[in-house]
Order: C-alpha cells, then sequence, then structure tokens
C-alpha cells in the first residue's frame, strides 16, 4: 500500500481524533464499571460498538452506491466543517482563558457521583443505569469517530485505493491504544494532552471540511465538483491560514481574560 | 411524539451544539457560494476564496459571541 504524505495526514488526523472521543468514551465506562457493574458497563459497550458497526455499514453503503460525488462532498464536507469549527471554538475558549481545560478527573468524579445518587434498575439482567449511560456514551461519542473515519476515509480514496481502510485502522488503532493504557493505568486518561489535540483535529476538520464543502457546491452548477485554486494544495492553505487565524483569536482572548491558561 | 422530540434533540445537539452560530453561519456562507456559482459573469476561483474568508468570519463571529454572552452574564 503507498502510502502518500496526505494519506499519512489523514491517517494521523483519524488517529487524533478517535482518541480523543475514546478517551471521553473510556472515562464513562470506568466510571460505571467501578461505581455500578462491569458486567453492565461492558455490556453496553459491546451493544454501542454493535450499533455503530450497523450504522456505518448503512452509512457507508447508501453514500457510496445512490449519493452523487458532489452531494457526498457538500453533506460530508458540511458536518466535517461544522464539527471541526465547534472543536477549534472549544480549543481556543479553554487556550485563551474563557473555558476552563476538559478535565477527565473532574468528568470521571462527576460521573461516578451521578452513578451513585442513581437509583437501582436490574432489567434483562443487568444494572439497566449502567448499561444505559456505557452505552450512550460509547455511541455518541463513537458516532463522531464514525463520521470523522467516512468523510476521511472517502477523501483518502483519492490519493489511495484504500483510504477508508487506512481511516478505520487509524481509528481501531486509536481504540485499542486508549484500552491498552487506560487497563493498564486503572484510571481516567487525564495525562492525554486532550485541549492540543482537539486544537489539532479541529483545524484539520475544518480545512477538509472547507475544502470538501466548496468542492460540493459544485452540485448547483454544472453537478460537476468545484475546483480549488491550486488543487489539492489548497488544503495545506486552508490549514496554515485557520492555525494564524486561531492563533491570532488566543492571542486576543489571552488578553480580555482574566486568567490566562495554556493549551494543553 | 415524545421519541420523535428526543431524535431531534439528539441530532441537533449532534449537528448544533452549543454554538447555533456556527451551524447558520455555515449554513449561510455555503448558501452565498451557491448563489455566486449561479450569478453569470462571476469567476468560479473566486468562490472558495470567499466560502474560506466566510468561514474565518464564522469562527470569529462566534467567539466574539462568547466573549460578549460571558461578560453578560457578569464573569
Amino acid at each position: 500500500m503507498h502510502m502518500t504524505a496526505a494519506t499519512l495526514g489523514l491517517a494521523t488526523a483519524t488517529f487524533l481524533a478517535s482518541a480523543v472521543e475514546f478517551v471521553e468514551a473510556f472515562t464513562i465506562v470506568l466510571a460505571m464499571g467501578l461505581s455500578r457493574s462491569w458486567l453492565a458497563a461492558l455490556t453496553g459497550t459491546a451493544a454501542a460498538l454493535l450499533a455503530l458497526t450497523a450504522v456505518t455499514a448503512v452509512a457507508g453503503v447508501a453514500l457510496i452506491q445512490w449519493v452523487s460525488e458532489s452531494v457526498l462532498q457538500l453533506v460530508i464536507g458540511t458536518l466535517l466543517l461544522l464539527f471541526g469549527l465547534q472543536w477549534l471554538r472549544t480549543a481556543i475558549l479553554r487556550a485563551g482563558g474563557l473555558a476552563t481545560l476538559h478535565d477527565e478527573r473532574a468528568a470521571f468524579r462527576a460521573e461516578q457521583e451521578a452513578a451513585r445518587l442513581a437509583g437501582h434498575q436490574v432489567r434483562l439482567g443487568l444494572d439497566w443505569i449502567a448499561f444505559v449511560v456505557s452505552f450512550k456514551g460509547v455511541f455518541l461519542e463513537g458516532l463522531e469517530v464514525v463520521f470523522i473515519v467516512i468523510t476521511f476515509g472517502l477523501s483518502a480514496t483519492r490519493y489511495n485505493p484504500h483510504g477508508l481502510l487506512v481511516a478505520s485502522g487509524s481509528a481501531v488503532l486509536a481504540g485499542l491504544l486508549v484500552v491498552v493504557v487506560g487497563v493498564i493505568a486503572r484510571r481516567p486518561l487525564s495525562a492525554v494532552p486532550e485541549n492540543t489535540m482537539k486544537y489539532a483535529v479541529g483545524l484539520l476538520l475544518t480545512s477538509f471540511g472547507t475544502f470538501w464543502a466548496v468542492e460540493g457546491l459544485g452540485y448547483f452548477g454544472s453537478g460537476e465538483s468545484l475546483t480549488w485554486p491550486g488543487q489539492d494544495w489548497a488544503i495545506l492553505g486552508l490549514v496554515v491560514g485557520g492555525l494564524g487565524l486561531s492563533r491570532l483569536a488566543v492571542a486576543g482572548l489571552r488578553r480580555t481574560s482574566e486568567t490566562p491558561r495554556i493549551a494543553g | 411524539m415524545r421519541l420523535l422530540v428526543s431524535f431531534l434533540r439528539f441530532w441537533y445537539d449532534f449537528i448544533v451544539g452549543d454554538a447555533w452560530e456556527i451551524a447558520a453561519g455555515i449554513v449561510a456562507v455555503l448558501g452565498i457560494g451557491a448563489g455566486l456559482l449561479r450569478t453569470d459573469g462571476v469567476d468560479r476561483a473566486f468562490i472558495p476564496l470567499v466560502v474560506a474568508l466566510g468561514v474565518g468570519l464564522v469562527l470569529g463571529g462566534s467567539l466574539l459571541a462568547e466573549v460578549r454572552r460571558r461578560r453578560r452574564a457578569g464573569r
């Protein structure tokens, strides 16, 4: 398999984005497992993974078989752009000192406290609260991973016919790494530089999302995808432009905030 | 009905999140791009630049809105 710089970039972005989501999902499952029931927490996780596999298969087949390239680029590019801007906005606000950094230990304590206060309900022989919370946590975090894998994967197929495989492999690798490190550590993975990762991934998602959404706008013209000046090199321009703009925003926010913090 | 509301709320939270102005801004920017594409005499090479600039403005606008929200809340 020929690995170009673009494919490597997409694999890295998928890996980082997936790792951030998996760390958050891991915290929820760990809290439910430790405070309520490991059987219910792991069954909820397995059920969520099954549901995600089904969604990926259905969405993947539907997108590839029934949707034209420009519509696919427009819809997926727009979604990617929305996720990317939300991530970038959050990361900028945190780095600029206007929002507190995400703290996995605090999130873990909050989940444990909620689990402790929730009533006891048994369904299908399982602690239902632990099952539902684990299911929802893994499914919601995983759904973002699915979107990222599909978009980055399909995008990478331009450079590499195995693009979807590379993106899926990167996400699986990130998931395995989080689980292995988490099981060894047996505590929330608070040492992960979540904001820096979120910043980088937000920047990449925004850049690829803008690139794709603009190409997809061609649907409203001749139906053919619109072409960027400089073609694929425009992605690099978008990343550099986005980085410059976001650093300016962080500097501006730090000046206005009372307690500057460092991204991490 | 409750199921439908929950379903719609899930997708709203998932796609729009806590900064509605980003979603509204992106739809507006892409709408402008699509409009320019259907306008005679507009150079197609110009459209990606307009959209990219618009995306930057949406992000900047959302950050400014957040700063104002926090100031109003007396942070």
